[in-house]
């Protein structure tokens, strides 16, 4: 088998340098890849471009990277939740791109998949339609999206092996699958990395072709935006 | 007049046995607790989730699972989770049957705003483009008026557009409207809403036909 893990997160990110393009996993504060994201910010790289579903909140996640003002431009689909955010986006400081959840998620599975582009009825007739070619198939309108390219994809999994097979859990999945293999390097964390063979084929989320570099993970805060519970009786 | 409650408890009853549903946040959220209980639904949450319970007891919670709104949710028997974009070819692929879900405007042909308020800061519209752009019932659930009194129901909206002409229902504190290709059709009114107090809340063309029942809620 080929062995994709790598000794610790300094040599994950070897080769991450200023103005690239990084896919991060994540949405809100599920799932996202802490310990690539605490590298990113040890090394400052910057002038990144960062494809997120979110921005992370001030004090942790993607926020953290808008604290050092190592962003240059995000490609989001919702952002709220972040002060900092919001003061650089409004004096231009950083470059916001917003579009639809879902066109999002397919712009990583094209680039995962090897399609230039797609048509979605998502944002037909709104802003995010415009300056792009529109088309009708049975009468109605659709949007044509195209994958993203980006340097490095940085996903958190719940357990891995060497061969950077994935398994995922909960909704702490949610953009991970879909990024793995759609950059050209692929960075897996994982909160539990076993040798070969001790993975289930039959439960395996992503297989480790889609992932180039697996490391195993430490000090996961997993912190929550809004708890909510209700009593008990 | 209904309050938030009132609108989702109504809004309750256009869900039927065997419906994939999914809420959005705010009042689309409070439907889940007035689905009768002798029916079959499941709730899906576009981050990746299907079969959405109750809120865990506190000390339950758990950080991987979680719903759109990012609130901690628990799972019912049954349910399952997936990545982002299975979430959405669920969603496109018109597998999920209802979208309820929150608006600022509406206006008469079904043009829908929800997302952005130019001037202010943009938050995104998360999934709320898909999600209009693709199912086939969509039910907005909404107050009838602004904060300063102004209607919600508009000839044309003046805030940049969601999705296009795709709104079909609409559920607010004052009625229930049907959207035609000739306008907001009354169909209900709330307790102790006159016909004539609905006319002067809606801008947009109203069509009133015959006696408007009261709602049952």
């Amino acid at each position: 088998m080929i062995n994709k893990k790598v000794a610790d997160v300094t040599e994950a990110l070897k080769g991450v340098s200023d103005n690239m393009t990084f896919m991060l996993g994540g949405f809100g504060l599920c799932g996202i890849p802490e310990n690539s994201i605490s590298e990113l910010v040890k090394r400052n790289v910057k002038g990144v471009t960062c494809i997120s579903n979110n921005a992370g909140v001030d004090d942790f996640g993607l926020g953290l990277l808008l604290q050092k003002h190592q962003i240059k431009k995000m490609v989001s689909s919702y952002v709220g939740e972040n002060d900092e955010f919001e003061r650089q986006m409004l004096t231009g400081e950083l470059e916001v791109e917003l579009i639809p959840q879902g066109t999002l998620a397919e712009r990583c599975r094209a680039a995962q998949s090897g399609f230039p582009a797609f048509y979605t009825p998502a944002g037909y007739g709104t802003e995010v339609a415009e300056g792009k070619e529109t088309r009708e198939f049975n009468g109605k309108m659709y949007v044509l999206e195209q994958a993203f390219e980006a340097d490095f994809a940085f996903v958190k999994a719940w357990k891995g092996d060497e061969a950077g097979n994935l398994i995922f859990k909960g909704t702490a999945r949610n953009f991970n699958p879909v990024m793995c293999g759609a950059a050209k390097i692929t960075v897996a964390e994982v909160e539990e990395l076993v040798p070969i063979g001790e993975l289930d084929p039959n439960q395996i989320h992503i297989p480790g072709i889609f992932v180039q570099r697996i490391f195993q993970g430490k000090d996961y805060e997993k912190r929550i935006e809004q708890r909510t519970v209700r009593q008990r009786d | 007049m209904l309050d938030k409650n009132g609108i989702a408890k109504r809004i309750a009853k256009e869900v039927q046995d065997g419906y994939y549903v999914n809420l959005g946040i705010g009042i689309p959220t409070l439907v889940a607790n007035y689905v009768r209980d002798d029916i079959e639904v499941e709730f899906q949450s576009e981050n990746g989730v299907l079969g959405m319970g109750p809120f865990p007891f506190e000390g339950d919670e758990d950080a991987d699972i979680i719903n759109a709104g990012k609130q901690t949710i628990t799972t019912l028997p049954g349910a399952s989770f997936f990545d982002s974009a299975t979430s959405f070819s669920m969603i496109r692929g018109k597998h999920v049957h209802l979208t309820i879900l929150g608006a600022m405007e509406v206006a008469e042909n079904g043009d829908i705003a929800n997302w952005k308020i130019p001037g202010r800061m943009v938050k995104g519209m998360g999934g709320a483009m898909d999600l209009v752009a693709s199912a086939e019932n969509i039910i907005v659930a909404m107050m009838h008026t602004n904060k300063v009194g102004e209607s919600k129901l508009l000839k044309k909206c003046s805030l940049p557009l969601t999705g296009v002409g795709c709104v079909k229902k609409i559920v607010t504190n004052m009625a229930v409207l049907e959207v035609t290709d000739d306008g907001f059709k009354l169909l209900e009114r709330a307790p102790g809403v006159s016909v004539e107090a609905i006319k002067n809340a809606t801008e947009g063309r109203l069509i009133v036909e015959g006696d408007i029942p009261e709602m049952d809620v």
